[in-house]
């Protein structure tokens, strides 16, 4: 059973059909006794770090993710959720992330060349840089995602799992240990995008 | 680098295809959920959805068929046709839509534009214009193409994007259903006014168009149709194919 949670942002109908259609069972929950119970963790999220990491500290509910992470459970941040993995975002001022992926979450404008539309949204290629953790088992590089994000991880190397080119290299997937993450949307990916999350549910686990 | 889009466009009255599409290989052709599933599994890279229902009772079988297309399909959904409120944005967002298109609706009540983008964020919200050229000024038209709304068109895209539009459908009344070619000039003008992605509609009817708009205007995102893809005047491998062909960066899905 793999626990979707809800922390109150974003559309979880297309994330949750997406896992019953690779044959796993989902549970769309903030109930800690459920995320307790589940197999594994996806964090899903739309809209500002800010908003999110505060609906997140809300009733304990990241420090019992944080928790079952420590813990070895597999987890999944996806967009916003990959962002709050890791120690701070900068979208309207300075917040704490969950910091389970040492690093920081920058405007993309600070690494593109000016004039490039932000959000980076639509479709584009993955290079993989790691191919020790599963999550891309099958992913050819130059395999294209469904990006829709103005904010990007920048983190040290050996965390970057897959990196994409707009204008320059913006981190696209991240992993450390069991903890991992998706900057573009697997459950808006087409058949890519599928296989990324039955990667995930059927091997997400430590390199 | 990013895609270049590829979007098929499908009418849906009383939660059914409108236009008749003819398709070898597929059961039901004015099923939303089966049409949707052949043209992802073609390798359209996002689905438009309109309603064109015009009674309470439609709409609700449409978000009945919404929900049954979004947990099949995965692939971007965007969904329009008489979205005129924030409730209209609940309703079908909370049935698997990721993009909302507004366009009378927005030209009645502007605002509406601001309220959406603060609530759901600005990807989410997708200005749509109908536009003719008229007395050497580009115009907006509403109510379907059908009213001069005497707004110049440049003005009004920019103020929606400046309201909070994270992206604009382009449909040029002009050239729609000739079949000649997207409306180039009217397309260039709105890609130097906006810095977020342009959806040119209207006028596609062979690939060569679809390879002469990205060749053209480089900054315009992509390209939508109806017709020709649904009688299979343009199929979608071979379109791809031979954009990449001419050097356009498209998503090859690998059929």
């Amino acid at each position: 059973m793999i626990g979707i949670i809800d922390y109150g942002l974003g559309n979880l109908f297309s994330l949750q059909s997406s896992i019953k259609e690779i044959g796993e069972e989902a549970v769309v929950t903030r109930d800690p006794e459920e995320i307790r119970r589940a197999d594994r963790l996806i964090l899903p999220g739309v809209g500002a770090f800010r908003d999110a990491a505060a609906l997140l500290a809300k009733d304990g509910l990241g420090d019992l993710v944080k928790q079952e992470a420590a813990g070895g459970k597999p987890l999944l941040g996806i967009c916003l959720g990959m962002q709050l993995l890791f120690d701070k975002g900068f979208e309207y001022g300075e917040y704490d992330g969950l910091g389970l992926i040492p690093g920081e979450i920058r405007d993309i404008r600070e690494r593109i060349p000016e004039g490039l539309k932000v959000p980076h949204i639509g479709w584009n290629g993955l290079q993989i840089r790691d191919r020790k953790n599963p999550l891309f088992d099958g992913v050819n590089d130059g395999d294209c995602v469904y990006f829709v994000h103005s904010y990007s991880a920048v983190t040290p190397k050996e965390n970057v799992l897959a990196t994409t080119e707009y204008g320059g290299v913006l981190t696209a997937a991240a992993a450390r240990g069991n903890v991992m993450g998706c900057q573009f949307h697997p459950e808006k990916s087409g058949t890519v995008g599928l296989r990324i999350l039955r990667n995930f549910a059927e091997k997400g686990r430590i390199r | 680098m990013i895609t270049k889009r590829i979007i098929p466009c499908l009418d849906v009255k009383d939660g059914r295809v409108v236009k008749g599409v003819k398709f070898k290989g597929l059961s039901d052709v004015s099923s939303p959920v089966e049409l949707g599933q052949y043209y992802s599994s073609m390798g359209a890279d996002e689905l438009v959805f309109y309603d064109i229902t015009a009674s309470a009772e439609g709409r609700k079988l449409f978000t009945d068929i919404l929900r049954q297309v979004a947990s099949k399909i995965f692939i971007p959904l965007t969904v329009g046709g008489g979205i005129s409120s924030i409730d209209d944005f609940d309703r079908v967002l909370k049935c698997g839509a990721d993009k909302v298109s507004v366009n009378s609706g927005a030209i009645r009540d502007p605002e509406l534009i601001r309220e959406a983008a603060e609530k759901y964020g600005d990807q989410c919200v997708v200005l749509s214009v109908d536009v003719s050229l008229v007395d050497g000024q580009y115009r907006v038209f509403g109510r379907g193409g059908r009213d001069d709304t005497g707004l110049d068109a440049i003005d009004w895209i920019r103020k929606g994007v400046s309201l909070g539009a994270g992206e604009v459908v382009v449909n040029s009344i002009d050239t729609d259903g000739v079949k000649q070619g997207f409306d180039l000039p009217l397309l260039k003008k709105v890609c130097d006014a906006v810095n977020v992605p342009v959806i040119a509609s209207g006028g596609a009817g062979s690939i060569d168009d679809f390879k002469e708009l990205f060749r053209e205007i480089p900054t315009v995102d992509a390209g939508l149709a109806a017709s020709i893809f649904h009688f299979g005047e343009v199929e979608i491998p071979e379109l791809k194919r031979q954009l990449s062909e001419s050097g356009i960066n498209v998503r090859m899905t690998g059929f």
